[in-house]
């Protein structure tokens, strides 16, 4: 289950810079690490993210082996029209996630 | 001049009566550092509160043969799970023994919900358990020892003061007679568990206290004492009490 969290205010004036924080539950196994039986753990990172914003992709990560587990990422984007905020990533493992918060601009 | 001699007597006399637990208590996130106490304070960024919302979401599932969830029983979770985490662990008379809150849920599932018993520091159990001990968030502590419960209670307290391991040290050469010093690059706590289930960086991800108690056994180079064991439960007992009147904080944050 990809559980994640994302803040994002529900309303907004037309031009205001509107924090965007996200936080998602992900082991970002680097596959250096050995199990408690000393077998390699396979190496499964979350490979991007990605916001689109009313249609448009407006900002993309692209994490890797740095990255401790459960990556919290924030930025910050211009509102300019009412839409869905959505967040989508996939990991090594092929498993993808996304979440979505509406933004109304006045 | 009697005033102050029988002021000096009295702080005397506490001293000497509660020389077993520290003063004044300190919680746990008084030794972190400070990036980890912010993140702690946090309640959006705090990784921890993944295993909440997660929590969140198992409570209204059903599970089992009974197809119960935990809000068929426990109706509004805020309300009913308030101030539960500070009375933890206790005698519960129906099971029959003591239990910690881990044991508790646990309990429920398989008893009320007629499923088996989740398995200790699984993400369910320990979501569960986050969820239900957030609820008391700036509570104090306040363990009740009845005397079904206080055999359970003297073992604790007769394991956090054995030597063990190669080390050969107990619980109270650190977190009673040199809580605030450095240890390499860490501030020795009090050792109480108000702040867990906690997010701990080492371990990547949230642990139970019992975790957290394994992993002194292994610093001292102990045997390690299995998941839900008598040692370890009674152990949580002992800090319990020992903690009285300390804010709970979980889900904390340690480094």
């Amino acid at each position: 289950m990809a559980l994640a969290r994302l803040s994002v205010q529900s309303k907004a004036r037309r031009g205001e810079a509107v924090p965007v924080r996200l936080v998602i539950q992900h082991p970002m196994e680097t596959g250096f690490q050995m199990d408690t039986q000393g077998r390699p753990v396979a190496k499964n990172l979350i490979r991007f993210v990605v916001c689109r914003y009313a249609g448009r992709e407006v900002w993309r990560a692209e994490l890797g082996s740095g990255i401790a587990a459960n990556p919290y990422v924030e930025f910050s984007l211009r509102a300019d029209m009412t839409g869905d905020i959505e967040m989508n990533w996939e990991d090594d493992l092929g498993e993808k996630g996304s979440v979505r918060a509406r933004l109304d601009v006045a | 001049m009697w005033r102050a001699g029988l002021l000096l007597w009295l702080v005397a006399g506490a001293s000497v009566a509660n020389s077993q637990i520290p003063t004044p208590l300190k919680s746990g996130s008084d030794f972190q550092p400070a990036d980890m106490r912010k993140l702690q304070a946090d309640d959006f960024a705090n990784p921890a509160m993944l295993w909440v919302s997660q929590g969140e979401q198992l409570w209204r599932t059903p599970r089992g043969d009974s197809r119960k969830s935990c809000a068929d029983c426990h109706r509004e979770p805020v309300q009913a799970m308030k101030g539960v985490a500070t009375r933890y662990p206790r005698f519960q008379s129906v099971a029959g023994r003591v239990l910690n809150l881990e044991g508790q849920i646990n309990y429920c599932t398989t008893e009320r919900q007629k499923s088996p018993a989740l398995a200790y520091e699984s993400d369910e159990l320990l979501a569960l358990t986050t969820y239900v001990a957030r609820q008391s968030h700036g509570m104090p502590m306040s363990v009740n020892l009845d005397d079904a419960a206080r055999p359970v209670y003297e073992q604790g307290q007769r394991l956090y003061r054995q030597r063990r391991g190669q080390l050969n040290l107990a619980c109270t050469h650190c977190h009673q007679a040199n809580w605030g010093r450095q240890l390499l690059t860490d501030t020795i706590s009090q050792g109480h568990g108000t702040g867990y289930p906690a997010y701990r960086f080492e371990w990547q991800k949230i642990g139970s206290l019992q975790r957290r108690l394994r992993a002194c056994y292994f610093g001292l180079r102990a045997e390690m004492p299995a998941y839900g064991s008598a040692d370890l439960l009674a152990l949580e007992l002992y800090l319990g009490v020992r903690a009285a009147g300390l804010a709970v904080e979980a889900p904390g944050v340690r480094k």
